[in-house]
């Protein structure tokens, strides 16, 4: 394993495009390869050493490459996005797409991340130890394809939009979250360790929903079925079990409707 | 238009306009025109190994208009799948960025036509309340001269004239509306079909009565076509047939097809056909539903062959992720409820409505394939070159970007095996088509005839489009293809006509080597058909406008002069 350490040198006037800083585009690379690395600042073109101060060679393969960024990336997108393994490490906060459309490798920021993070990833881990903001492992903005596959887990709290058009993977939330989780989802599990305010599983068709703190206002297509004990992140809870949306279409399964399914804490 | 002179020496020149086919030669070109000759200072493009034809003319595509618009607003993931929009060389060389990929943004739509060689485009369905949007759009869409057809088949006037049977006034409402729509000519999307929608109803009979207006989609398009050769317009009745996209449709596709038979053209464009029908696709399906849904090319083709006052365009199946949008309403709603992607509805008053929804032909889905093949079969079993063009019905089939595909599975049979072995339902896909017993390989000259002469001459622009005779406009694409020894591998082909070697505009160099080098000089093109004033008609548009019936003023129906700023206009008396 190698590791290729950037220190942020710079802080970009606009949004700085950090596209290149994956595993796979470091791959096989010198420090000073690296640094050429393209980036778009606003529509100009220019290089990660533009930015960052780079040391240390990458190893053969995205497998084999650490990433670690040694501050703050507040106004760098994309860190991470569309990586297929290996690490990168974060210390401090990030912008917009971290992980996003992600395939495999992990992926942690120590600080707080921006929006659309982990969008339609396929697989892989992304761990923030912050807050993010909205559209975590959401579709991407008019695509009815979201998250495939990976884990998400955000140690703070969410924001709005959370696994919107969902098919498969884990997002945690450990904190709470506001509106709209798992709207239109059709797979995937969301796990919600505080609050949410609302908009639950809108136009779910299938998939599971755990809520461990309140929802303030729950959905009208929502209609308890029964009270089960749920393993949840490890540990046991005595759940209330609902199905829904009971507005939307639903496939069948061996002959029995296949409904999308939320869980809250038991009534006392 | 470009002054100057140039000349494109000792390329193979395939004109079938002059029956020329691959001899060595010269193309002269002067103020915009082809001539003769030139002076020895010309500026010399050496064309020696290449292949020369005439700027692509493409007939039928969705490329400006509130409903390519609304595809656009809808999907904002087709520009993300388009990839990248800043790394090619137009933007390097301080051209505009570009976006989309089945929905392009009008640069790139511009960009692309010009890099394939294309010097003309019809918008295929301009609905006429929004014509000025349509125009802004068609100007901003850069190097491509275009030209719109408003949409009449399910227009109130036009249904209500149709009705009395009064064929004079159809005509004479006809021809205000393309002046003051800046319109080319007679579009006409499943007629009646698109009325009845505005009831919730659909016309898939040819003899189905509209709601209220009591006319039948038989009655719409003879009715049309009367009229069209009244008016002796440039261009035919151009016709979305009734049933699109359904199982068993090829019959009434046929019965559609022989509403021609009795009518004669009249015009001085030197056009024969009295009925262009687009998309013959989406209409050459058998079978009684999805389960057993097969090819009827040959059925339909059969009768196309023998029948000279038809032209038809293919819309090709490209199996890629699109986007559908037509005039057609009924059926996007149809489409939506079986495939469950988003929908967009829209209705324009009095004249006519539009849907849009995504679809994806998967090469792994059976249907989509069969589709695929019935596309090509159509071109293969085609006798007549010249009547028969290539189209994707951009976006519907697929996108106009994938032109040089279509022509290289039809000039080559190793390129269309490739793809009939890679489908999973590769068995049953075989059952029901032909593709696979077909050897034919179209020519260069055949390739011609359906992207420059056939649908120049259908549009009744052979006088300026299509061809290389001196006189005719200086639009000239080079390929890189070597006429005498054409490539073993086919993706060769299609990589030619992607991105041509040069490509010659209004007399100027707007592509090389594949990039766009010049926003070139674009124009739009319309029909100004000149009649006496019809009282009776001017009665009804003006009460149409006053008495509320249309929601907008009449002053601010017509496109303005400064909408269409480079307008070439093709004006004529109307001979009674
Ligand atoms: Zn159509
Ligand atoms: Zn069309």
């Amino acid at each position: 394993m190698a590791t290729v350490t950037l220190k942020p040198i710079k802080t970009p006037e606009l949004i700085f495009e950090g596209y290149s800083i994956t595993p796979d585009n470091f791959a096989g690379k010198t420090a000073a390869q690296i640094a050429d690395l393209p980036g778009h600042e606003g529509k100009i073109l220019m290089r990660l050493g533009d930015f960052f101060e780079i040391s240390g060679n990458a190893g053969e393969t995205a497998a084999d490459t650490n990433i670690v960024i040694t501050g703050d990336c507040s106004r760098v997108k994309y860190i991470g996005a569309r990586m297929t393994a290996g690490t990168v490490t974060v210390n401090g906060n990030a912008d917009m797409y971290v992980g996003g459309w992600m395939k495999g490798g992990k992926v942690h920021i120590k600080g707080n991340m921006d929006s659309f993070c982990g969008i339609q990833m396929e697989g892989g881990e992304l761990i923030c130890d912050g807050d993010a903001k909205n559209h975590v492992g959401c579709a991407y903005r008019g695509d009815w394809r979201g998250m495939k596959g990976g884990t998400i887990r955000i140690r703070g709290s969410a924001g709005n939009d959370i696994g919107t058009f969902m098919l498969g993977g884990t997002i945690i939330i450990e904190k709470d979250a506001f509106i709209h989780v798992s709207t239109h989802a059709e797979g995937g599990t969301v796990i919600i360790k505080g609050d949410v305010e609302g908009r639950v599983g809108g136009q779910m068709v299938k998939g599971d929903m755990y809520v461990l703190g309140k929802i303030k206002f729950m959905m009208p297509g929502y209609q308890k079925v029964d009270t089960v004990e749920k393993e949840v992140d490890g540990v046991t809870y005595k759940l209330d079990h609902y199905i829904g949306d009971l507005g939307e279409r639903h496939g069948k399964s061996k002959g029995q409707i296949v409904y999308a399914n939320l869980y809250v804490p038991a009534a006392a | 238009m470009a002054q100057g002179e140039l000349i494109i020496k000792g390329g193979f020149i395939v004109d079938p306009t002059r029956k020329i086919n691959g001899d060595v030669g010269d193309v002269a070109i002067k103020d915009g025109k082809i001539v003769e000759k030139v002076s020895s200072s010309a500026k010399v493009i050496d064309a020696k190994g290449k292949v020369v034809m005439a700027g692509g003319v493409d007939v039928h595509a969705h490329v400006a208009g509130p409903k390519v618009n609304a595809g656009r607003l809808m999907r904002p993931e087709d520009k993300l799948r388009a990839g990248t929009c800043r790394s090619n060389m137009a933007q390097k060389n301080g051209y505009r960025m570009e976006s989309g990929f089945s929905i392009p943004s009008t640069f790139k739509t511009g960009y692309e036509y010009a890099r394939m060689g294309y010097a003309f485009v019809m918008e295929a369905a301009m609905p006429p309340l929004l014509a000025p949007h349509t125009h802004e759009e068609i100007h901003d869409t850069p190097i491509i001269d275009e030209a719109a057809l408003p949409v009449f088949g399910n227009n109130w006037f036009v249904m209500d004239y149709i009705r009395k049977g009064e064929v004079e006034n159809t005509a004479a409402y006809i021809a205000w509306l393309l002046k003051v729509t800046k319109g080319y000519g007679v579009k006409v999307v499943n007629p009646g079909g698109t009325a009845a929608w505005a009831w919730g109803l659909n016309c898939l009979g040819l003899n189905d009565r509209v709601p209220y207006f009591e006319v039948t989609p038989a009655e719409i398009m003879t009715g049309l076509m009367e009229a069209n050769e009244y008016l002796g317009l440039p261009h035919s009745m151009h016709v979305h047939q009734n049933d699109l996209g359904n199982p068993g449709n090829y019959a009434i596709t046929i019965d559609s097809l022989k509403l021609a038979e009795g009518i004669k053209t009249k015009n001085k464009f030197g056009r024969e056909q009295v009925m262009h029908s687009t998309h013959l696709q989406f209409h050459s399906y058998g079978g009684e539903g999805w389960g057993t849904f097969c090819s009827k090319a040959k059925e339909v083709m059969d009768y196309v062959n023998k029948t000279k006052n038809i032209t038809i365009d293919l819309g090709c199946v490209t199996l890629d992720e699109t986007t559908t949008m037509t005039a057609d309403g009924p059926f996007e709603h149809h489409l939506h409820g079986l495939n469950h992607l988003k929908w967009t509805n829209v209705d324009v008053e009095m004249e006519t409505a539009a849907g849009v929804v995504p679809y994806v032909y998967d090469p792994n889905i059976k249907v989509c394939d069969i589709q695929w093949a019935i596309g090509l079969e159509l071109a293969l079993y085609a006798k007549d070159m010249d009547r028969t063009f290539i189209t994707t019905d951009h976006p519907n089939a697929g996108p106009f970007t994938r032109y040089p595909r279509v022509i290289k599975w039809l000039m080559s049979k190793q390129a269309r095996d490739a793809v009939l072995n890679s489908f999973k339902h590769k068995d049953k896909v075989l059952d029901a088509i032909s593709l696979h017993t077909i050897k034919r390989e179209l020519s260069l000259f055949e390739i011609a005839q359906m992207t420059r002469a056939g649908p120049a001459k259908c549009l009744g622009l052979g006088a300026y489009y299509g061809g290389l005779a001196p006189g005719m406009l200086g639009d000239v694409a080079i390929y890189d293809l070597n006429f005498k020894d054409m490539p073993r591998d086919p993706e060769k082909i299609e990589a030619a006509f992607q991105r041509a070697a040069c490509f010659v505009k209004s007399g100027e160099i707007v592509v090389k080597d594949g990039e766009v080098v010049s926003n070139g000089h674009k124009k739009t093109v319309w029909v100004n058909a000149k009649m006496p004033e019809n009282p009776q008609v001017t009665r009804d548009v003006t009460q149409a406008f006053t008495k509320g019936t249309y929601t907008m003023d009449i002053r601010n129906y017509p496109v303005r002069d400064y909408l269409a700023p480079h307008p070439f206009v093709i004006e004529y008396d109307v001979e009674a």
